[in-house]
């Protein structure tokens, strides 16, 4: 099944929170969604028959200058079809719905885009860093961080 | 052949050799030395070939240790982060004297290719501690990891045990 007709289906069931379908080669084409409903929309995608995609290949968190935003790619193993899900946030509120209860390997994921892109993913059980040390200020993948000068002592750069 | 002769009568000339108390106790602390190997990056991955049988580390009279406790010097081969850093501190203050530190690979050397930009590195791990050899390479060979061995040995032989004071003080009045 491509991506154009699983925006299809989803679009009839979710209406408005299916944003848009891009497909700009060469890269792969995606749906654009709506943040506040992604946690059902992602529910359909793992369990609806035609849909089953049960593989979250990977969650990646971008830095879109004013915006943050989020990509996730998934996988059918029954259907061997992919699709790639995009929602993007406003950099001061940045809070997405939680996948972990979803797909499981959301977690480490969900921890290191929190960790490094500072986005808030609501509904996750251990929001915690995961590569940063615990006490570390920022998040550093973001275009407009500085580097403190000194962590603990020991000079940063 | 006249090696094996000898091999016949090892006592021969008496068995007698002359030296002194400090050569011969820095020989047995140069040729038997424990490390606490502290693989961080990809120069643990040059060093696992250094153990192994090509390169044969242990015929230097090294054994890997688990612990610093056990170790009489440690080998930070690596990549050190600023969170690492904290840790490699706690395990050498752990390690008990006399102990030494040898430095693989750029990255704990000086940051390596994190020189200027990582935010998350620290540029040299003798920032935090004392680093007695330093063996460049971005992994180094294990020929390199071999020379730095032999230099840390040859650092070793030459130390001072007795009057150390007195010895250093000598050193400085002649330089």
């Amino acid at each position: 099944m491509g991506t154009n007709d699983i925006f299809d289906i989803l679009k009839t069931e979710f209406g408005d929170y299916i944003l848009e379908y891009k497909d700009q080669q060469p890269v792969d084409p995606y749906i654009l969604v709506n943040p506040d409903q992604l946690f059902d929309i992602c529910h359909t995608l793992r369990d609806k028959e035609e849909f089953q995609f049960d593989y979250l290949m990977s969650l990646s968190g971008m830095d879109l200058g004013e915006k943050l935003g989020v990509v996730y790619h998934l996988y059918s193993m029954n259907h061997k079809h992919k699709v790639v899900l995009k929602v993007s946030v406003p950099k001061e509120d940045p809070k997405v719905p939680s996948v972990e209860r979803i797909w499981r390997s959301a977690d480490w994921h969900e921890r290191e885009a929190y960790d490094l892109m500072g986005i808030h993913f609501e509904g996750h059980h251990n929001l915690i860093r995961i590569l940063c040390p615990y006490d570390w200020e920022g998040h550093p993948l973001r275009k407009d961080y500085q580097a403190p000068e000194f962590y603990h002592g020991m000079e940063v750069s | 052949m006249g090696l094996l002769n000898r091999l016949d009568n090892p006592y021969e000339g008496g068995g007698i050799v002359l030296g002194t108390v400090e050569d011969l106790l820095n020989w047995g602390r140069s040729k038997s030395n424990w490390y606490l190997h502290f693989g961080l990056a990809c120069c643990a991955i040059e060093f696992m070939a250094m153990n192994a049988s090509h390169f044969d580390f242990m015929r230097f009279g090294t054994i890997p240790r688990t612990s610093p406790r056990q170790a009489d010097f440690i080998m930070v081969t690596g990549t050190v982060t600023l969170k690492m850093a904290e840790r490699i501190k706690i395990l050498y203050e752990q390690m008990a004297e006399p102990k030494y530190v040898i430095s693989v690979g750029s990255c704990s050397n000086c940051g390596g290719p994190y020189w200027e930009h990582g935010y998350h590195v620290l540029k040299g791990v003798d920032k935090i501690i004392p680093v007695d050899v330093y063996i460049p390479g971005c992994p180094p060979r294990p020929e390199a990891f071999e020379e730095g061995m032999i230099q840390l040995q040859k650092k070793i032989s030459q130390q001072a045990i007795f009057n150390k004071r007195k010895k250093l003080a000598a050193e400085d009045k002649n330089q």
